[in-house]
């Protein structure tokens, strides 16, 4: 839950002023910059430079320099195990923006007319996504039990048994229980954002547009959506970042193996399992290749739309 | 940014579809005498009927830990009539759930007092100074907050190992702390940056130091934002499964999330007693959300009234 809707430097405005030597001021910012930088910036640039190192288990090798990359996509079982998982990354994340923008955004909308009752609604729609991935995950895992599983149960006592199944059990559901589940458990988090977003609209600009007589559809395309950009923006790259990170869900509901046969896998299972599962003597290498090239990906798109989201609100204010 | 907008604008419609359904019999009714329409009716029966998705899950969840499991797998769906506690008891004594709630608390509020005691002071030296070196420091640590940082697990377990903090609850409160200082900056100067600076320069005239002047002024005026960056660092810390399932090997030393698992290989079968486990990680998190909805909330969308 790395929820952080602050992708932009913060403004410098109004009273920032010097106060402090600069001296004064380093010996402020030293304690967190010295953690920052043994437990976040060297950890970062040596796992990068894992990846150019054969290895014999511990011990590092020679310098091999994109071997280790080149054995992620031409040998077993990489060749076959990354696209699989990045396939089911990429299900997660589009799986969890459509449910986000159609449910969230409508529950978001639904509230903001809300008078009574709004935060009551707003608790119960942000629950679920406060409470552990991993509590969610196996919560769900009982829940669908093929035998004594309650949701089979309701299907059974509303007369479709014949739907009920053994959900995490079939490769053709077990990916879907993962995406519907993930897209569940984030929705709170859009709710409250696109609540926040559509309270910042100035009530004069429907007003006035409502005077002119523009129909409630008209309003909410042409006011409504184009004031939340912004915030749709936000959460495409929070969604994307999540999405590419996944973790603690498929661990609960297909294990570290991604099972049912690999149907639940997704890359962070793969670099996990190739460092600490796979007892591959290089096992350090490529996971490090899997973990630089993933962070690349990850870091380069949200980067990316970061970038568009800027240049469409520019155009659009 | 056709790209990236694209998908979005072409699922509105659908959305589009439930706010005009909802608003236009009440722009008719002019808002403030709202009327019982369809409309409005369809709207309501939305919002409950996302409300109980939302929350049966959660509901069954505490339900179910207070049933036994025979009843549940003769009967699925049913009520905790009369209540049964002694999944908890099994789960709290015999599962050593015990052992791994201490040492989430301990975890969690030791590196949640850290990163945001290091972040308040690295906060005020950002929000007070002018120069190159200190912008950069702010990009620098601004740039966490999208890294996937996590994907340098392993250079982090060999500095664990070599210092000898392989299952020590310490090094973990180490990184927790480290992973803190992004966001606990980020809130924390553009707060004291709304603060006025004739306030810095009325303590100095009074003889206060950088420190004295930090300690007695600002802090009290920043609570607020305390309270959000506190609050909204122990959520993640305390779900947080990636670093301990690999940071720590011993067993006595396994937070709740590490627990949960060791715990699911082990009572596979035992549903009532997984279901308490559940129940117990979840709590803290509730008692939190309900002591503290307004902080979550302007957490979690903080950066928007930008």
């Amino acid at each position: 839950m790395s929820a952080i809707t602050a992708l932009k430097a913060p403004r410098r405005r109004g009273n920032t002023g010097i106060a402090l030597s600069r001296r004064a001021g380093m010996v402020f910012v030293l304690p967190a910059l010295i953690l920052f930088a043994v437990f976040i910036a060297y950890p970062l640039f040596t796992a990068l430079s894992y990846s150019f190192f054969g290895w014999t288990g511990i011990l590092r090798g020679d310098f091999v320099g994109i071997e280790n990359y080149v054995t992620l996509f031409t040998k077993l079982p990489y060749s076959e195990d990354i696209p699989n998982a990045f396939v089911h990354n990429i299900l997660l994340f589009f799986g969890a923006m459509v449910f986000q923008n159609t449910v969230g955004l409508g529950l978001a909308t639904l509230l903001h007319r809300l008078t009574r009752f709004k935060r009551f609604f707003q608790t119960m729609y942000t629950l679920p996504y406060l409470v552990s991935p991993l509590v969610i995950g196996y919560l769900w895992s009982l829940m669908l039990s093929p035998l004594f599983g309650p949701v089979n149960a309701v299907l059974r006592g509303i007369g479709l048994g014949e739907l009920a199944q053994p959900w995490l059990g079939n490769p053709q559901t077990a990916i879907w229980v993962v995406v519907l589940v993930t897209a569940w458990q984030w929705i709170g988090f859009p709710v409250l954002l696109y609540g926040a977003a559509l309270g910042g609209i100035p009530e004069e600009i429907d007003e006035a547009a409502s005077l002119d007589g523009a129909s409630a559809w008209q309003r909410f395309r042409s006011i409504t959506l184009p004031m939340l950009v912004p915030a749709i923006g936000t959460v495409s790259v929070l969604t994307f970042i999540g999405a590419m990170e996944a973790f603690p869900i498929p661990y609960a509901l297909g294990g570290s193996q991604g099972n049912p046969a690999g149907a639940t896998d997704v890359l962070s299972l793969l670099f996990y399992r190739t460092a600490f599962e796979s007892g591959s003597s290089n096992a350090i290498g490529t996971s490090s290749a899997i973990a630089t090239l993933l962070f690349l990906f990850i870091f380069g798109i949200s980067m990316l739309i970061t970038m568009l989201l800027r240049r469409a609100e520019r155009k659009l204010f | 940014m056709t790209a990236t907008i694209t998908p979005s604008t072409a699922d509105a419609p659908s959305d589009g579809r439930d706010g005009r359904r909802s608003s236009r019999p009440n722009g008719g009714a002019r808002r403030r005498r709202p009327k019982v329409t369809a409309g409005g009716m369809a709207s309501s029966v939305f919002l409950w009927l996302y409300a109980a998705i939302s929350i049966a899950p959660l509901l069954l969840m505490v339900s179910n830990s207070l049933r036994t499991t025979q009843d549940m797998a003769t009967q699925p769906l049913g009520l905790p009539l009369p209540p049964d506690f002694t999944s908890y008891q099994k789960a709290w004594i015999t599962a050593s759930f015990d052992t791994y709630f201490f040492n989430s608390i301990f975890v969690t509020v030791a590196s949640v007092l850290l990163s945001t005691v290091v972040s308040l002071l690295a906060a005020y030296a950002f929000a007070r100074t002018k120069s190159k070196l200190f912008t950069a420091l702010e990009g620098l640590f601004l740039s966490g907050l999208m890294l996937p940082v996590y994907l340098a697990i392993l250079p982090l377990f060999f500095l664990l190992d070599a210092a000898g903090m392989i299952s020590n609850l310490w090094g973990l409160i180490l990184v927790y702390g480290a992973l803190g200082i992004p966001f606990s900056t980020f809130v924390l100067s553009s707060f004291f940056r709304q603060l006025p600076i004739e306030l810095d320069e009325a303590a100095r005239l009074d003889g206060a130091g950088p420190f004295q002047t930090f300690w007695r002024v600002h802090l009290p005026l920043v609570k607020p934002a305390i309270a959000t960056v506190v609050v909204f660092r122990f959520v993640p810390v305390w779900n947080d499964f990636f670093y301990p399932l690999i940071l720590i090997r011993d067993q006595d030393s396994y937070t709740l999330p590490v627990g949960i698992t060791r715990f699911f290989g082990e009572y596979q079968t035992d549903w009532a007693t997984l279901f308490a486990g559940l129940t117990l990680a979840t709590i803290p998190l509730v008692v939190l959300f309900l002591l503290a909805t307004k902080q979550i909330v302007s957490g979690l969308t903080a950066g928007m009234s930008k």
